[in-house]
């Protein structure tokens, strides 16, 4: 008995950490000050992967993306983690996709892949905070999903049975192989990078990627086949062309807003005794508090 | 047909507050635009939902009773919208955006290709021009939601694709009685009609729901710390002087992710919002996500120690100095004062 997993992973501008120079002087995100990183929640996916990889031997992880040539840094991200391979899904066919392409051009290319028992992703992304990707892959699969794992307790040939978190408790669900899973950032950290497979793959490269760079390492790629990450196109997936990108996406960006709250007229104080003392005095006299 | 519909979450045979709030969001929508508000119930031993519901404007609740929908799973209550989805052909299609809803509406969403935004904070009617197409929409549903960690705010439309769907978290719509005497029509859906054997595949083995025992929503005063207040023994502090005032303690969400405080306490665009009658923010610096639920309060006091804190905008009051000596003299003078 051994599984096929497959992570679905979203390299994402770091929103968590929006800074002064985050926002340019007129109002709009600078997203060249966003670093870019592995979104958080795809890494407690992955995790949950890596564990039942080294539960059952011969278990095989593989990490898709879909996203520009660069997002080829979390494959390798998760190759020094303990990912077998990954898949790059690129291409400008997919640009302009709202949840609903996504999802489609992601199950065209799991079924690529093969036999599968178990999908694993992140319960939602931080830049777009939908949770909308996992379970409509499911439904493109025609597959069962479970939502919010937080820990996954036991994997069976037929059945996955899984630990919940739910806004206001715990639910232990149990549904049958080949299943999609979601992962809570409530769930196990991910492991950090292994320093053999760092060495191993820090020359892991897509095709885009060693073209980019222009020196030739033919030779390094012919010995090491395992340093190839597959990219993908459109015309590499069997695929409808109407269901891809923006005319694949039902819903549109009528307008975007910058936030612009209107300032109150604030009195300032120190936390000095007699400022505090006359402040709490004002809020009892005005029946605010007490 | 073209209506607008309404998912009930139903809880020990309650309908859920989220549910209310959308049904009253749902009604001035519905009324907008000339047609009927519509909720569909999925569960067991419906008996007690259209009183529970019908004063709040459904004009058509559909039903759909059957023992194995409790506890919810995710496919056969999916199958049940789908295929009433395809025979009623809703123009709008509103859930809540909590765990069970986030669960469901993509699946539904999927299957019907549709469109879904996740999270509004608001629902508006409005036009819409596809300049390239050189097509004008009329009446579609506006649906604002912060974006990109809630630095922006965006309108999605969906132009062609019904229903038009959207979650809307609990507490962001205001529930409002319609009219107590309200009645509508019931209509009992078949089930074997709607679901297969085949929707059962998940088992719920095991489910400890606990009943909200922390209710920010509804606490008059919010004592609410950011991760500037640096541990979760500071914020100790926090939950004394919510005691002393009879206040409930909130966080952002940088305080929950640090483990300061409990997810349930968690104000702002992924949280709860709240409108209480005083705010205290401690060490909050103020990203937007946080102040999108909580601008409404009646008075804010924003504690911090820096002195250009973006919260301090929005604030009534600014104290500039550390949460850990202005908690304690508030505690004091407090109860000094109120003897």
């Amino acid at each position: 008995m051994s599984f096929n997993i497959v992570v679905l992973a979203k390299q994402v501008p770091d929103t968590r950490n929006v800074g002064k120079d985050a926002m340019k002087a007129d109002g709009t995100v600078n997203r060249a000050a966003l670093p870019a990183i592995f979104n958080p929640e795809d890494l407690n996916a992955l995790e949950q992967a890596l564990r039942i990889k080294e539960k059952v031997p011969g278990t095989v992880v593989h990490l898709l993306t879909m996203g520009p040539v660069r997002a080829a840094e979390i494959i390798r991200e998760s190759l020094y983690r303990g990912a077998d391979d990954g898949f790059l899904l690129s291409g400008r066919e997919f640009a302009g996709s709202d949840t609903l392409a996504t999802s489609y051009a992601l199950s065209c290319a799991i079924r690529k892949l093969g036999k599968i028992d178990l999908i694993l992703c992140g319960r939602q992304a931080i830049d777009g905070d939908t949770a909308q990707v996992g379970p409509q892959v499911a439904e493109k699969l025609g597959l069962p999903q479970i939502t919010y794992a937080e820990d996954i307790i036991e994997i069976t040939k037929k059945n996955i049975t899984v630990k919940r978190r739910l806004e206001r408790g715990v639910e232990i669900v149990k549904g049958p192989l080949p299943i999609l899973v979601t992962v809570n950032g409530t769930a196990a950290p991910c492991r950090p990078r292994n320093a053999k497979l760092t060495l191993k793959y820090k020359h892991a490269a897509t095709p885009s990627e060693k073209q980019e760079s222009g020196s030739d390492y033919t030779d390094l790629y012919d010995a090491h086949p395992y340093l190839n990450i597959t990219e993908w196109g459109a015309n590499d997936i069997e695929h409808d062309p109407k269901w891809l990108g923006l005319s694949g996406s039902p819903t549109k960006v009528k307008k975007i807003d910058n936030i612009v709250f209107t300032a109150k007229e604030s009195k300032r104080l120190t936390g000095s005794d007699f400022e505090i003392e006359s402040l709490m005095k004002e809020l009892i006299a005005n029946h605010t508090i007490g | 047909m073209n209506n607008l519909f309404v998912y009930l979450e139903i809880e020990d045979g309650i309908v859920k507050d989220v549910s209310l709030e959308l049904l009253t969001k749902g009604r001035s929508l519905a009324k907008q635009l000339n047609c009927k508000l519509e909720a569909v119930a999925i569960g067991y031993q419906l008996e007690n939902i259209p009183k529970q519901v019908f004063p709040y404007g459904v004009e058509v609740l559909h039903l759909a009773d059957d023992k194995r929908f409790v506890p919810y799973t995710t496919q056969p209550h999916a199958s049940v919208l789908i295929h009433l989805f395809k025979e009623e052909k809703p123009q709008i299609a509103l859930l809540g955006a909590t765990s069970l809803g986030r669960d469901l509406g993509p699946r539904v969403s999927s299957a019907l290709f549709s469109g879904l935004t996740a999270d509004c904070t608001s629902l508006e009617i409005g036009d819409y021009e596809d300049k390239k197409a050189g097509k004008v929409y009329k009446n579609l549903l506006y649906q604002i939601r912060p974006a990109f960690g809630g630095n922006i705010v965006a309108t999605i439309v969906n132009p062609d694709c019904r229903p038009q769907m959207a979650t809307v978290r609990e507490g962001v719509m205001k529930k409002e009685i319609f009219d107590p005497k309200h009645t509508g029509e019931i209509r009992r859906l078949e089930v074997s009609k709607y679901v297969s054997d085949q929707d059962f595949v998940i088992e719920v083995i095991e489910r400890h729901i606990e009943k909200t025992k922390i209710d920010i929503k509804s606490a008059p005063i919010i004592v609410s710390g950011g991760y500037g207040v640096g541990s979760a023994e500071n914020f100790k502090l926090l939950y004394e002087l919510a005691e002393v005032l009879g206040g409930e303690v909130g966080a952002s969400r940088a305080a929950v992710d640090a483990g300061f405080a409990e997810h349930e306490r968690q104000i702002g665009q992924t949280g709860t919002t709240v409108r209480p009658k005083l705010y205290i923010a401690c060490g909050i610096s103020g990203q937007i996500q946080h102040i999108a639920g909580m601008q409404e309060s009646a008075m804010i006091i924003a504690i911090n120690s820096d002195p250009n804190a973006p919260i301090n905008k929005i604030a009534d009051y600014i104290i500039t100095g550390r949460v850990e000596d202005v908690l304690p003299k508030m505690i004091k003078y407090y109860k000094k004062n109120t003897k």
